[in-house]
């Protein structure tokens, strides 16, 4: 039941996951992150297996920033995506695969382009203007279908979030806590304020 | 529903003309009913040999990663580009090493041998078994749909325009009575000396 959103705009990509750590029948918690940040300009918002989720983050932000301290460059958000699609298409045929769904957001400082990849655990990799995992996707892809257009500005991005949330809010059968909202742009990663 | 070869959807086609072969595929990428992009091709080109595959959506990517490392080192090694025939062998031997724990796709081979001019087309299953074929070759979720369609459609020595009608055609009408597949298609018409592309539209639903 967890939320991951993202939609990439002409300067940037706005990423949204919802709050509620949610284990069974019980919220454990209302401020739950689930991003990370991989290095200045690569975010991955993630949903999955408990335990397997923050520990597979985690594992691919160490190694993204070993590799930047190492070759004294930031990966590019093409091959961050890439690193990323591996390692699960790897672990998918290992004996107890991770099971983590992810986004990845980037903005790529030498094309100047903004980048949203889509992979699931399987290892499937889409790279898409708009992307959703899980029960989210149902509600919130027609929304996004009719009212996205490739020219927005971040806060064009973050008007449509706002109608995704309401629709979230009212069509999702349990409280999700509100939404969590991140961009990624040329200045780095940052977090929304405001009411979500 | 559980079939790892049918929970991303997609099929692919390929025909023999006279001095000419076709190749298309579907560009649909779903997870079970859920449409996720429209753009996710597969038909992927080494050299002057055309690699379809269809099935599961991450042992694609893996595979045509495999095959672009594989075929470039065989040009280094060989200092040419590999052959249909030749490469027809790399995808059933590569696939046969994981015998015992398949990637879950359905791959078609389409080429002009360029020593001998001949056109040449196969198809695979999962494991590597070769089909070699003298008219057309199909893969993929709506694989029953275009045997019905290529079986209705195809003739042989068509020239290239014909060919890419004729294929075309089988595709489209395939895709639309197969749910997993369509959202746009994607044709290379390959002769001795000219390799076009060209995206269809079709159906959105």
């Amino acid at each position: 039941m967890d939320i991951v959103l993202g939609i990439k705009v002409s300067d940037g990509v706005v990423i949204a996951t919802s709050k509620a750590a949610t284990r069974g029948i019980s919220i454990l918690k209302d401020t739950d992150d689930k991003t990370r940040d991989l290095s200045d300009h690569n975010l991955m918002a993630f949903t999955g297996e408990s335990g397997d989720t923050v520990q597979f983050a985690e594992y691919i932000q160490a190694n993204i920033q070993l590799y930047n301290m190492r070759e004294g460059h930031e990966l590019s958000p093409y091959a961050v995506s890439h690193f990323v699609r591996n390692t699960l298409a790897k672990s998918l045929r290992s004996r107890k695969p991770y099971q983590v769904n992810a986004l990845l957001a980037g903005y790529d400082t030498d094309k100047k382009t903004p980048s949203l990849s889509w992979i699931d655990y399987l290892g499937t990799k889409a790279d898409l203007p708009y992307a959703a995992h899980g029960y989210a996707a149902f509600y919130t892809l027609s929304l996004l279908d009719h009212h996205y257009r490739k020219d927005m500005t971040v806060e064009d991005g973050l008007r449509l979030l706002k109608l995704c949330n309401k629709e979230l809010n009212t069509r999702m059968p349990i409280d999700f806590k509100g939404l969590q909202v991140k961009v990624v742009n040329k200045d780095g990663v940052k977090v929304v304020d405001g009411e979500w | 529903m559980s079939n790892p070869a049918s929970i991303n959807g997609g099929s692919a086609v390929a025909m023999v003309g006279k001095d000419c072969v076709a190749i298309a595929c579907d560009l649909r990428l779903g997870n079970q009913s859920l449409g996720v992009a429209n753009n996710f091709e597969k038909v992927f080109q080494f050299g002057h040999v055309f690699l379809g595959l269809t099935g599961l959506a991450t042992d694609v990517i893996t595979l045509n990663e495999t095959f672009r490392f594989k075929t470039n080192l065989y040009k280094m090694r060989e200092e040419r580009d590999i052959e249909p025939e030749t490469f027809a062998n790399l995808v059933s031997t590569s696939l046969y090493e994981k015998r015992f724990g398949p990637y879950f796709v359905g791959p078609i081979v389409a080429g002009i041998n360029s020593k001998t001019n001949q056109p040449f087309i196969c198809s695979f299953d999962s494991i590597g078994c070769i089909d070699y074929s003298k008219d057309f070759a199909v893969v993929g979720t709506a694989s029953d749909q275009l045997y019905g369609m290529c079986e209705g459609l195809y003739e042989p020595n068509l020239s290239p325009d014909d060919l890419f009608e004729t294929i075309s055609q089988a595709l489209l009408n395939a895709n639309d009575r197969d749910a997993l597949s369509g959202w746009g298609a994607a044709v290379y018409i390959i002769t001795k000396d000219k390799i076009s592309k060209r995206y269809l539209k079709s159906r959105q639903d």
